[in-house]
């Protein structure tokens, strides 16, 4: 297991949401594997919805904040292990 | 009766608004707040006002309970919901009601009518009125969507049942892209409306949209105000409004606000409501939808006809007669509106919350400015991205435009970005300036970059 990671980050201040819809289930669990620009969570920022999606394949090594919590921009919400 | 005491189911500048209409009627005012705007200016200018929970809309401005323990708590006689959160929920309508609340709209009846445009289009197409073909009823499979989709003929758009405004609404130009859209535009119309519904239409290319304005009593009488043009749009929020519309003549006005009123009369419709209308380039029209509420882009209106829509929503809604006749209405001058959003147009319109510094507006002859901002108010990522309207009325359509561009020139707004620096590109614009422009005139400059 290689150790590089990098983290999703917020491009705007807002809240967090781990799935793509209230009731849906989370876009992403610790431990899935992504693929580059696979949609990993959303940010609602004045009724926008933005579907963040991941940079380069890899592993959800961590999730940096919980669901329906407040965000900074910039703010880091998910590691991911490149691989 | 005589309303004694207002509660205002909402925030921002149209709780403001209100509140206004209702100082000088002499009705006393409650204003409801989130957690998070116990600063916000409709707080400070009601009488009275209630925190109704935490931020996020579904637990506060969008909670009925807490509402309406708010409106019976302070023994209010009338609910006022404003524009978007509950203002077209039928189960708000009818809790007020239930509750003894006048509520400052249409019946709840008539807001499950209006509201559900699948049943709405059923009753309209009864009676011949034109509209654009689509799902008869709400899709209740991604199969159904592509189905319809491949009758009507792609492109497509996908809009809220429960909606408006433009939220939920995704366009598809082909299967894949309609699989897309169905997962993102669901998602958005339940946060924004609690009801995950779509329904799905053919997409007319290069349309105006072109609105009337309706008064109605209790009585089954009905006004209509006439037209606003609404064909700035991006990402099927509206930006810019003005009335009248270049483009309507009388002819054409007659027909839509006939229309109009038939649209409304055949629902039962009281109150002030907007029928929504797409207009092509050889003046043939089909009906959109009704919004059954008070419209963002009101003050256009009540800049060329005289006439204060929301204290009218408030003397029909206690019963009173309209005194407002048809051949009295005029439509006097010009008058247009800019959206000011906490939004960057240079970063793809990226919301924009935070700190308004040296805030100062415009003002002088022919300017209003309906905000709630000011110095030092932070605006927070919770809740829409309109942070005020810049409305000017002048003598003629050119006479408005220098007037925006010289209120617009005005206006300084530091802390955040805003859409100001779009409006005057906007309004520099050689085909804007000629009123030769429909729904799809933005994305020539986003082809531009």
């Amino acid at each position: 297991m290689g150790s590089k990671t990098y983290k999703v980050t917020s491009p705007v201040m807002g809240t967090f949401y781990r799935a793509s819809a209230p009731g849906e289930k989370p876009l992403v669990e610790v431990g899935q594997k992504v693929n580059a620009s696979d949609v990993v969570c959303m940010i609602e920022s004045m009724k926008i919805f933005t579907e963040l999606r991941a940079d380069q394949a890899g592993i959800v090594k961590k999730l940096l904040v919980e669901d329906e919590e407040p965000v900074m921009k910039n703010q880091e919400l998910i590691e991911i292990e490149i691989g | 009766m005589t309303l004694d005491k207002l509660l205002i189911a909402n925030r921002g500048e149209i709780a403001v608004r209100i509140i206004r209409a209702c100082k000088e009627m002499g009705i006393k005012t409650v204003a409801v707040f989130s957690d998070v705007d116990v600063d916000a200016l409709h707080v400070k200018y009601a009488d009275e006002a209630v925190n109704i929970g935490p931020a996020l809309s579904r637990k506060s401005y969008l909670n009925i309970d807490s509402i309406i323990q708010a409106a019976t708590g302070k023994k209010v006689d009338a609910v006022h919901p404003g524009y978007g959160f509950l203002s077209e929920n039928a189960d708000f309508a009818k809790a007020c009601v239930d509750n003894n609340l006048i509520f400052i709209g249409p019946s709840a009846e008539c807001i499950a009518a209006a509201g559900n445009k699948s049943a709405a289009r059923k009753t309209l197409m009864a009676l011949g009125i034109s509209i654009i073909p689509g799902s008869d009823d709400i899709i209740s499979s991604p199969e159904e969507a592509f189905e319809v989709a491949a009758d009507v003929g792609y492109p497509v758009i996908l809009k809220a049942s429960g909606g408006g405004g433009g939220r939920g609404m995704r366009i598809a130009h082909d299967k894949e892209e309609l699989a897309d859209a169905l997962a993102v535009a669901s998602g958005e119309a339940r946060a924004a409306f609690g009801n995950p519904d779509l329904y799905l239409e053919k997409y007319i290319e290069r349309p105006r949209h072109i609105e009337i304005q309706i008064l109605g009593d209790h009585f089954g009488n009905y006004v209509y105000l006439g037209e606003r043009e609404c064909s700035i749009q991006l990402r099927y929020q509206k930006l810019i409004e003005e009335s009248p519309s270049p483009f309507v003549d009388d002819v054409l006005r007659n027909k839509l606000g006939e229309t109009a009123i038939r649209v409304a009369r055949s629902i039962g419709y009281s109150n002030a409501g907007t029928m929504e209308f797409l207009v092509d380039k050889n003046k043939n029209f089909y009906f959109m939808e009704v919004n059954a509420r008070v419209q963002v882009e009101h003050p256009v209106t009540e800049l060329v006809t005289g006439i204060d829509i929301v204290q009218q929503q408030i003397l029909l809604a206690q019963g009173e007669k309209l005194t407002i006749k048809q051949d009295e209405i005029r439509l006097n001058g010009w008058s247009m509106e800019c959206r000011i959003n906490a939004a960057d147009p240079a970063n793809n319109f990226m919301p924009s919350p935070g700190e308004i510094k040296n805030l100062i507006l415009p003002a002088g002859p022919g300017v209003r400015v309906d905000t709630h901002i000011f110095n030092h108010y932070e605006i927070s990522p919770f809740y829409d991205s309109l942070i005020g309207k810049l409305v000017v009325w002048a003598e003629n359509r050119q006479m408005a435009i220098k007037r925006m561009q010289r209120a617009l020139s005005e206006f300084r707004l530091e802390g955040i970005k805003s859409t100001i620096p779009f409006h005057q590109r906007v309004f520099q614009d050689e085909d804007f300036i000629k009123g030769d422009i429909d729904t799809h005139f933005l994305e020539k400059w986003a082809d531009q970059g």
